[in-house]
């Protein structure tokens, strides 16, 4: 067979299910991008850090549903189809999304509020869960085996440009509600929040009536034809040792590593920028959305190159350039842009103190904001408010500080480089991985087999990156970059494991 | 190369015991530091993720030490011996 027979119509298949999974992350990635916002919205005020933990551990239910997920959709695919099971996922993820974005916030449904968002994104989590080992089988099943790291990357690009495009939206449409800047955000934090979560829905239809038009993967049909599918996928994946020793190895080998690359590369590294270096909102979004699409390419690129030396050891050495280079390039973002290493304009400096009495009370809300400028061009917000009390020699024990910078156009470059070289590992590690999984496993329980050490070493190590990254700093407050200590030694132990244990030949043969 | 894979094994199932271990003991310090519903929440989760978890690296540090991972399926012939091999 030649390669235009070979490839024909593969662009067909790539864009219908690459179109449909982008939009999955699209929908899964807004609601995290939106936490700060959805905590002020659906759950108690009383406590801000007890509304975004909140939230935050929504954001982490969502991630650890995934694995669930993985079984049920998994055998569903193995059992009765591809294409109907990830038809069924999408439906899913856009409903929920939609869903979402419609529900009334907590002071008017109280905590119902809450509990339906929890529900709508664990389903989110779920829909998820089916949807990628899906699009990656479902691709792989119809490329030539010796392009199939290439045909898949484009599935890879997906979960990045899904990160991308709700990025793009969230800032696009927090500024385009009303002409002045500051109305335009606060209307933003009110409801145009929903925005973002209601539009998903036009995607989704697009994407249903495209995936409607697809044929099944070959050789599931094939297989189906000769009576040669699984009858208990779950069974014959976890419960036979030459199987499960592979879903141990995928797991423990691959996707745990290249999950928290992954998610330090882009989520931590986002939330980095903004809460530790206090870069302001929108610059810190689009630092990272810069270096998203100068990094994107090289999904393509390391996947082409897996399919000439294999998958192996562009994996492992992306691992490796992450763990070796992590601490330093953190703290470079971090030095960057700290005041300790800029040279103030002591004229410029202002100052703006507000007193504003609190009703029925003698006491008072102090709001100091300090305007900083520094001479390469980054100027500094600090706002600190407090109590003054009426009461002689009483004070607030812990005054608010809240601070962003803005940044100047060399820091910004700069840190879009640097965060270009931590995507850039994210591609070396997750551009062969689909490709990786799919030759893992026979046709008959690949969907299952995939798609559950994907979504625990990608959803569980990946996705909780950021909380437990977060949580570390709270645990050890004196060093900014301790959160890296998880990404590091999870990344370690999997390059090892990798290094040892995994195969760098390709079966040309796979597709049975 | 199989020896060191074998030596390994007995690193990973020694690491996933300690993996618990550490995982427990930080979580009762920090609920005892912190006593509330959020604490208890976070660390009931991270305990109820990683604990399957850590079962799961032990299973593979003892196939790792039984030899399994000697010889990998190089060829599609080989997957299908799934079905005759059952655990």
């Amino acid at each position: 067979m030649d390669n235009n027979n070979e490839t024909k119509g593969i662009w067909k298949v790539i864009g219908a299910s690459s179109l449909g999974t982008l939009i999955e992350w699209y929908d899964f990635y807004i609601f995290g991008s939106l936490a700060v916002v959805i905590a002020n919205q659906f759950f108690p005020k009383t406590n801000p850090t007890a509304a975004l933990l909140s939230t935050l551990a929504t954001f982490a239910a969502g991630f650890i549903v995934r694995p669930f997920g993985a079984l049920v959709f998994g055998r569903l695919g193995d059992l009765v189809g591809r294409k109907y099971t990830f038809l069924l996922t999408l439906v899913l993820m856009g409903g929920s999304t939609f869903a979402i974005g419609c529900i009334p916030n907590y002071e008017h449904i109280g905590f119902l509020a809450p509990i339906l968002v929890l529900i709508l994104r664990l389903i989110q989590g779920l829909a998820l869960g089916g949807e990628y080992g899906g699009a990656a089988t479902y691709v792989a099943e119809h490329s030539p085996a010796h392009r199939r790291g290439y045909f898949t990357s484009w599935i890879q690009t997906t979960a990045t440009l899904g990160l991308f495009i709700s990025l793009g939206v969230i800032l696009l449409t927090r500024h385009m509600l009303d002409a002045d800047a500051a109305k335009s955000i606060a209307k933003f934090n009110d409801w145009g929040w929903r925005i973002p979560f209601l539009i998903s829905i036009i995607l989704v239809v697009v994407s249903i009536y495209i995936r409607l038009k697809m044929k099944e993967s070959p050789l599931y049909t094939k297989l189906k034809t000769e009576g040669k599918t699984s009858v208990n996928p779950l069974k014959e994946s976890f419960g036979h040792k030459a199987n499960l020793k592979m879903v141990l190895l995928a797991l423990f080998g691959a996707t745990m590593g290249q999950g928290v690359v992954w998610y330090t590369g882009q989520f931590y590294a986002q939330s980095f920028i903004e809460n530790v270096c206090k870069v302001e909102f929108d610059q810190s979004r689009t630092v990272i959305i810069w270096a998203i699409l100068f990094a994107t390419p090289f999904f393509v690129v390391f996947a082409s190159l897996s399919d000439k030396i294999g998958r192996k050891w562009i994996m492992i050495v992306g691992m490796l350039l992450a763990v070796l280079s992590y601490n330093y390039l953190f703290t470079n973002l971090y030095d960057t842009v700290d005041v300790k290493n800029k040279t103030e304009i002591v004229e410029k400096k202002e100052v703006k103190t507000t007193v504003t009495l609190i009703a029925a009370t003698t006491d008072s809300i102090r709001k100091v904001v300090t305007k900083t400028f520094y001479t390469d061009g980054m100027s500094q917000v600090q706002t600190k408010t407090d109590t003054a009390y009426s009461t002689p020699g009483k004070t607030t024990k812990k005054p608010i500080v809240a601070t962003s910078k803005t940044i100047s156009s060399s820091d910004y470059w700069k840190m879009v480089g640097v965060v270009f070289i931590l995507i850039l590992y994210v591609t070396m590690v997750y551009g062969p991985i689909a490709a990786f999984l799919v030759e893992l496993f026979p046709t008959k329980i690949r969907y299952t087999s995939m798609s559950l050490p994907y979504h625990i070493g990608n959803g569980v190590f990946g996705g909780l990156t950021p909380f437990i990254a977060t949580l570390l700093t709270t645990i050890y407050v004196d060093n900014k970059i301790v959160g890296l200590m998880y990404p590091i030694i999870i990344g370690t132990i999997c390059m090892i494991i990798g290094a040892i244990y995994i195969n760098n030949k390709i079966d040309p043969e796979v597709n049975r | 190369m199989n020896a060191l894979k074998k030596y390994m094994g007995l690193v990973w199932v020694i690491l996933g015991p300690l993996s618990i271990h550490y995982l427990l003991q930080t979580a009762s310090s920090e609920i005892l530091k912190k006593p509330g519903i959020d604490t208890q929440i976070q660390w009931g989760v991270f305990i109820g993720v990683f604990y399957p978890i850590a079962i799961g690296f032990i299973l593979f540090g003892l196939y790792a030490l039984e030899g399994n991972y000697d010889h990998l399926p190089e060829a599609s012939e080989e997957l299908d011996d799934y079905d005759v091999k059952p655990l």
